[in-house]
């Protein structure tokens, strides 16, 4: 069990130094500025909550906030188990290891706007390689006018794009897991699946809850690759929240308006973070308000 | 019930190197015994071919006079406890016990009646509703024994240094535990360890073993006194055996100014390979009269063992270590005469016991 | 463990890598058209094979330099962030101190704002300590979710170290520094691997902090980037081939850690 020890601050500081500079003071300084309303050369003028109801009241905003949400469970229902079988079917050593990881490391590394650009062209009705086979299936895919062919290619390219993480993560934390425990479970009679469920996965829970939370955040702050793949569109099909806030702060630039927004969409992600937090670090062990240990 | 048998057993990780060699080894249904040697010796390898985790590259493995080297760990009914305490974390103790039943199938009525049984055995009956995860160390390991001996068609246990990780206090109450549920259920347990405090006082019958091969099965009694190896004397007995390397003169072995007779039929199997003589501090004799017969020696240094002192003696052309009592007044620069009582005075032919010495002579 | 792999799963495994493969495939081969071929046929092979997109980006002395800006941030921040994340996380992960469950959360918390509410307060922070323009603004606004990831993956494979590890060390005899370096960081070397690679790998992709705290010395590749992004359209070609440069330095990082992605000690093992 842990020791009590108040000492280990010290062990912490040199962390919370950089990230006091870095993160703490600047969160002030927005909170600051949304409860203000800012024209350029005018003294800034106190309104109160005024801008946080006036974003919670617009029409683009609530519509981006229900496509996001769906959006981002999507994501998670589909990364995580697929990142996690992939991470149990990969080969634990020798060069197709390697090859493999290398591998999977690609799509990572390539920047967002790249991302979308390659996207773009890969299914170009006229240009791309999607389009392609689709028609060879009998299917007419066009992602500039079907709402639906925009919305799926777009959860597409984010499978494609961000699954690796997942598999990363778990393909380490399987790697981390004693072969001790396997063989007691083969000793024990347990078949694959139980094997799966009753080691595996529990062992693999810290690193789940990393790959969940990170998952989460990223898919719902996703925006350079959706705007160069589909611009939001058609209609507003594609428009996520990130989209509708950049419009806003660009167009309106509302400053007091655009904090409030950031704000308000930060809230969103905090709250949903902390509930699959607690719910996945208190599963099975019934000790809840423990940082993930493994 | 079972009786565990390994048949010219050898196994190499990589070709050409062997992990252990040549193993033949008998255990008899319901032994306690122990494989005890040093980091690296092989006795965990040993301890994977017994339960199916390994399958040696020569050899066969018997249970009950069946050849099982095909079968898996879970078709061999053999349980196993390892080093790490090994838990299912996300069940309670009550499941972690019920799980090798439930794997196998078993009627929910007779897995309640075994989880209460074994519980109670263990006494953690009112821990059953507890998360395994909170569990200390100790009771962890009680609980993997618990998941072991809950299968009624069990044949063995091999317990892989299973209080490494254990705190010193509660360690001999898990080896209470052990040699209970052993004795209770009649099962065949074999026990490795590095420390020979730990297989000599919980095994009947303990094998040692040194790079790979099985020197010795023995009771501790026999270790002790008749080490047919001179790695065996060594690493029983604190402080080990000394051992002298040793010459032949014609019918004669000699170590220092310690010089032995062999009888008539031993001078046959002496070819004055690698001769060696042993003898445990323990049987020195040490007798600080001046006419006594024994060889003069001095006294180096004298350690205190809280029961015992152990003398670092030079003298008679060798140097060598003795037991005394603790009342015995001898001190540093003390001067003593030693005698190596015959019967307890090994000779060692390419690290084999010819014999203990029968006949002595002094010069 | 001896299990036999279904024929299934190895196609599985392969169907999902062609998955991959193809959008890479069809950049790779983009990066060796003409603009004009790009937008005009539709082939996997080029028609015209050409090494100008990459010749630009390797003789332009300004994609060489940007390229070199980011490595240089990136670097700085991967250092940063593994120096002060072990330590923290060997904190959270052996102690409890009073406020450690909310300041485990916390430090998450800053990843999850997006980077335009960071951006404002940045740009006037490192302007005013005269970093602005230089790699450092960059790597230092990148520690702001570079540590807190580094904390809680490096934190999650501690935890699954027992203590007695910990314990048997010093009994035997080992300082803790000792100790940290030569058994501990061994046992954690997936934990290790993963947090490097994922510190390095977001501080590469991300844009506006990039972007937004560079002028015009230390101007990192995303900027050049959008240079290629111009009102005459875009350069497909050249963008192609940046992509495709951009996977290397990463790449080679994969490789360099995939020992410690690897299995590392089997516990249990004398």
């Amino acid at each position: 069990m842990k020791i009590r020890d108040n000492k280990a601050w010290f062990f912490v500081l040199p962390a919370l130094l950089v990230m006091g500079i870095n993160a703490f003071v600047p969160f002030i300084t927005v909170i600051n500025y949304s409860v203000l309303d800012i024209f350029r050369g005018l003294p800034a003028i106190w309104v109160g909550l005024e801008n946080y109801q006036v974003v919670l009241g617009d029409n683009l905003f609530r519509g981006a906030v229900v496509r996001q949400v769906q959006f981002s469970f999507l994501i998670l229902l589909i990364q995580i188990p697929l990142g996690v079988a992939i991470a149990l079917a990969l080969p634990k050593k020798g060069w197709t290891a390697t090859a493999s990881l290398v591998a999977l490391g690609f799509p990572l590394l390539i920047p967002y706007n790249i991302v979308g650009i390659i996207w773009r062209v890969f299914t170009r009705a006229d240009l791309g390689l999607v389009p392609l086979i689709f028609n060879f299936f009998g299917y007419e895919y066009n992602l500039a006018q079907n709402s639906v062919d925009a919305y799926w290619t777009v959860v597409a390219m984010d499978v494609w794009h961000w699954t690796s993480l997942v598999v990363l993560l778990a393909y380490a934390g399987l790697n981390a897991i004693p072969d001790a425990y396997y063989q007691a479970a083969e000793i024990d009679g347990a078949s694959p699946w139980r094997t799966f469920l009753y080691v595996t996965l529990p062992r693999l829970r810290s690193v789940l809850t990393i790959a969940v939370l990170l998952r989460f955040m990223d898919s719902f702050r996703i925006y350079t690759e959706v705007f160069l793949l589909t611009g939001g569109g058609p209609g507003t099909s594609t428009t996520f929240l990130s989209d509708v806030l950049v419009r806003k702060a660009v167009i309106s630039f509302d400053i007091g308006y655009s904090a409030a927004m950031s704000l308000i969409y930060f809230y969103f992600i905090l709250i949903i973070s902390y509930i699959f937090f607690l719910v996945l670090t208190s599963i099975g062990t019934g000790d809840s308000n423990q940082p993930p240990s493994g | 019930m079972a009786k565990i048998e390994l048949v010219n057993v050898s196994h190499s990780y990589t070709p050409g190197e062997y992990a252990v060699r040549d193993i033949n080894l008998i255990w008899d249904d319901a032994v306690s015994s122990a494989l005890l040697g040093p980091s690296g010796c092989g006795k965990t390898t040993l301890l994977k071919i017994i339960s199916g985790l390994l399958q040696p590259t020569e050899g066969d493995v018997l249970l009950n006079g069946q050849r099982v080297n095909e079968l898996r760990p879970k078709e061999r009914n053999i349980a196993q406890v390892f080093q790490f305490p090994v838990v299912y974390e996300t069940l309670n103790i009550f499941n972690n016990l019920a799980f090798p039943l439930r794997n196998r199938g078993y009627p929910e009525s007779i897995v309640k009646e075994r989880v209460r049984e074994i519980a109670e055995l263990l006494e953690l009956t009112d821990q059953l509703k507890v998360n395994a995860n909170s569990l200390s160390a100790a009771e962890k390991q009680l609980v993997s024994l618990g998941r072991g001996v809950i299968r009624e068609d069990l044949s063995a246990i091999l317990l892989d240094e299973p209080l490494t990780v254990i705190d010193p206090h509660q360690k001999w109450q898990l080896r209470r535990k052990l040699k209970q549920l052993q004795q209770r259920f009649e099962i065949t347990m074999i026990y490795v360890t590095h420390d020979q405090h730990e297989a000599l006082t919980f095994a009947d019958q303990v094998t040692v073993m040194d790079t790979g091969i099985a020197l010795q099965t023995g009771s501790p009694q026999d270790l002790h006194n008749r080490p047919e190896a001179p790695f065996v004397g060594y690493f029983i007995g604190s402080p080990g055996m000394n051992i002298f390397p040793a010459s032949l003169n014609e019918n004669q072995v000699q170590a220092g100014d310690f010089c032995y007779e062999l009888v008539s039929d031993l001078v046959n199997q002496v070819n004055g390979q690698d001769l060696k003589i042993g003898i445990r501090p323990e049987f020195v004799e040490i007798s600080q009269a001046k006419d006594s017969t024994g060889l003069e020696c001095i006294v180096d240094a004298v350690h205190l063992t809280g029961t015992s002192k152990i003398l670092d003696l030079v003298g008679a052309g060798l140097k060598f270590k003795a037991r005394v009592d603790e009342t015995a007044n001898i001190n540093a620069a003390d001067t003593v005469r030693a005698i190596f009582p015959t019967e307890k005075t090994m000779i060692y032919q390419n690290d084999r016991l010819l014999a203990p010495v029968q006949q002595e002579i002094l010069l | 463990m001896t299990r036999k792999r279904s024929i299934w799963v190895t196609l599985a495994l392969i169907a999902y890598f062609v998955f991959l493969a193809l959008p890479l495939l069809w950049m790779l081969s983009m990066s060796f058209k003409t603009n004009t071929e790009i937008l005009t046929t539709r082939s996997l092979i080029p028609q015209t094979f050409t090494f100008d997109n990459y010749m630009e980006i390797l003789t332009t002395p300004e994609w060489r330099n940007s390229f070199l800006v980011s490595l240089t941030y990136v670097g700085i921040n991967m250092i940063i962030t593994l120096v002060v994340s072990l330590p923290a996380a060997y904190a959270f992960s052996r102690y409890s101190f009073l406020g450690d469950n909310h300041l485990f959360f916390w430090l998450l918390t800053n990843r999850m704002a997006p980077g335009a509410v960071f951006l404002l307060p940045y740009f006037q922070l490192y302007s005013a300590i005269n970093l602005f323009d230089t790699p450092y603004a960059v790597a230092l606004a990148h520690t702001l979710f570079s540590i807190p990831l580094a904390i809680w993956i490096l934190e999650g494979f501690m935890s699954g170290i027992p203590k007695a590890i910990d314990e048997t060390a010093y009994v035997d005899g080992y300082s803790f520094f000792a100790f940290f370096r030569k058994i501990f960081m061994p046992l954690i070397g997936p934990g290790i691997g993963v947090a490097a690679f994922f510190s390095f790998l977001f501080s590469w992709v991300e844009l506006l902090m990039a972007r937004t705290l560079t002028g015009t010395v230390a101007k990192p590749i995303s900027v050049t980037l959008s240079r290629s992004l111009g009102a005459e359209g875009w350069d497909w070609g050249v963008i192609a081939a940046a992509g495709v440069l951009m996977i290397i330095p990463g790449a080679i990082l994969i490789y360099f850690v995939r020992n410690y992605l690897a299995k590392g000690f089997a516990l249990g093992r004398v």
